[in-house]
């Protein structure tokens, strides 16, 4: 599956369009974690555990609108793009969508 | 008393430690800004006409808080008015970091360029009253690589 966010692929032509695919996921992290994030807020810096956190979220959500676009048939998805929100204390939530396309001669 | 003694100690704490965090990065992220300069991430939309790529979706992103003496002085900031430094420094710092570990994804991929830079920042303490600032930034882009015919 070729992921981009931009409206094409060079050199390929878009022969179908599918419409519009999705993934969202909502993530928490562990109680320890918010502990240690407590410990580094007080003398800032990097919260490594956050930022893994919320990658893997991110790789989530990209893997249900991988699954959603493959099931339409499609081999490509354009146009991505991905939002986040805090939903509520300590949870985010992440939304990732593009265009389900099929393209002519995808390696 | 017990309690303005406590956040004295924290601020102070804040203020040497974070400084010195700070510090350590900014230098951090200059020396890797100047091994990924050949690596140019733009905004643009197109590529360059005429060449062919190969187009993958690169991602970096970086969550950080700011130190207690920050945050006190943000607040005391917050009754006059004005400039908050502290905060610019914060997001500013984010935002290099989340490029660089964009292009340092692209770098492996051996690309020539990143482009349409998109870039995404969030609050993620929002809701929690007692909560010092904490931001994500999110940046993403399509690294492209030449196909040599």
């Amino acid at each position: 599956m070729l992921i981009s966010n931009m409206e094409f692929m060079t050199g390929k032509k878009v022969l179908k369009h599918l419409g519009l695919v999705q993934g969202s996921s909502v993530r928490a992290k562990h109680a320890g974690k918010d502990i240690m994030a407590g410990f580094k807020n007080m003398f800032g810096g990097e919260l490594k555990a956050y930022t893994e956190l919320l990658h893997e979220s991110r790789e989530e959500a990209t893997e249900r609108m991988v699954q959603q676009a493959e099931a339409a048939g499609a081999n490509a998805i354009l146009n991505v793009r991905y939002s986040t929100s805090s939903i509520a204390a300590g949870a985010a939530e992440i939304y990732v969508y593009g265009t389900a396309v099929v393209l002519d001669n995808p390696e | 008393m017990d309690q303005i003694i406590i956040t004295l100690v924290l601020i102070s704490l804040g203020y040497f430690f974070g400084r010195h965090a700070e510090k350590k990065h900014y230098r951090h992220i200059i020396e890797r800004e100047e091994l990924m300069n050949a690596l140019p991430a733009m905004a643009s939309r197109f590529p360059p006409v005429g060449e062919k790529f190969e187009q993958t979706l690169v991602s970096g992103n970086v969550v950080i808080a700011n130190d207690y003496f920050k945050t006190f002085a943000a607040g005391l900031r917050n009754l006059f008015g004005g400039k908050v430094s502290s905060y610019e420094t914060l997001l500013d710092r984010a935002r290099r970091e989340a490029v660089l570990r964009m292009k340092e994804e692209a770098q492996a991929l051996q690309a020539d360029y990143v482009f349409n830079v998109k870039y995404e920042t969030t609050s993620i303490s929002k809701g929690k009253n007692n909560r010092l600032p904490m931001i994500e930034v999110f940046a993403y882009g399509t690294a492209l690589k030449k196909i040599t015919p």
